[in-house]
């Protein structure tokens, strides 16, 4: 089973791990605000080779910081008046049925799998920086 | 117009729930081609568009068994500075360079991680 997060630390484990993750928090939120992303594809692989996550509890932890981050980001964004409300409801709402159907077919492939097609997903996104 | 957005929606959505992203990698190119937003519009909104998609996500991995919810919370409360200078970083600069710093880096973690998915024994323990 998944470990739980409840399992005791000695303190410089602890501490150890706070700093990984104020590090992974910090440049998931720098890149997001940069390129307009939730910053998943810093905060996945950081959980899972910083600190030991299995996939897809890096992915659904991975989905709990990005609310956090996409919602201040946009209020950034709101301040520089540069958001469309009507256009991110209208990408953003069909999204979420289909959010409902990426989570359950993940349930259903091998976690090495979700690694690979993520490995892709960013060899296809740098791509994109560079030829842009 | 709208058939198009919806249909990349869903699929951003499809995207986000299999992979722990928000979507805005396929938001971003979509809001610029087919709605026809500048770059830095289109990454505002993206990021709007991305609230609801990772909340219901979020809370479908947590009735999967898949959410910390403590660790996730403290990496998106520490992200936040991050995020508010990224914010003012990219209404400021030039993006060139940064886009291609991070192109780097995404390839190096893409690296990392299939050499890690080569060894299944690391990372989870299903």
């Amino acid at each position: 089973m998944w470990q739980s997060d409840d399992r005791a630390y000695d303190g410089g484990m602890e501490r150890r791990r706070l700093l990984l993750l104020a590090a992974c928090g910090t440049a998931a939120g720098l890149f997001s605000g940069l390129f307009g992303v939730g910053g998943g594809t810093v905060i996945v692989p950081l959980l899972i080779l910083w600190l030991g996550y299995g996939e897809r509890e890096a992915t659904g932890t991975s989905l709990a910081a990005i609310a956090i981050i996409a919602a201040t980001a946009a209020v950034a964004h709101g301040a520089y008046g540069n958001l469309h409300v009507r256009d991110g409801l209208l990408i953003g709402l069909p999204a979420v049925a289909g959010v409902i159907a990426g989570t359950a077919l993940q349930q259903r492939v091998r976690p090495e799998a979700v690694s690979v097609v993520f490995a892709l997903l960013l060899v296809a996104s740098a791509v994109d920086l560079v030829v842009r | 117009m709208v058939v198009e957005v919806v249909v990349i929606g869903v699929l951003a959505g499809m995207l986000a729930g299999m992979l722990g992203v928000g979507g805005g990698a396929l938001f971003v190119p979509a809001l610029v081609t087919v709605v026809g937003l500048s770059q830095v519009d289109a990454e505002a909104t993206s990021l709007l568009a991305i609230v609801p998609v990772a909340l219901v996500g979020a809370w479908r991995q947590h009735r999967y068994g898949n959410l910390r919810i403590r660790e996730g919370v403290i990496v998106g409360a520490l992200a936040v500075p991050g995020a508010v200078s990224g914010v003012a970083l990219v209404n400021a600069l030039p993006a060139r360079a940064v886009e291609l710093s991070f192109a780097g880096l995404q390839l190096y973690v893409a690296y990392r991680l299939l050499r890690a998915a080569r060894r299944p024994a690391i990372g989870h323990a299903s």
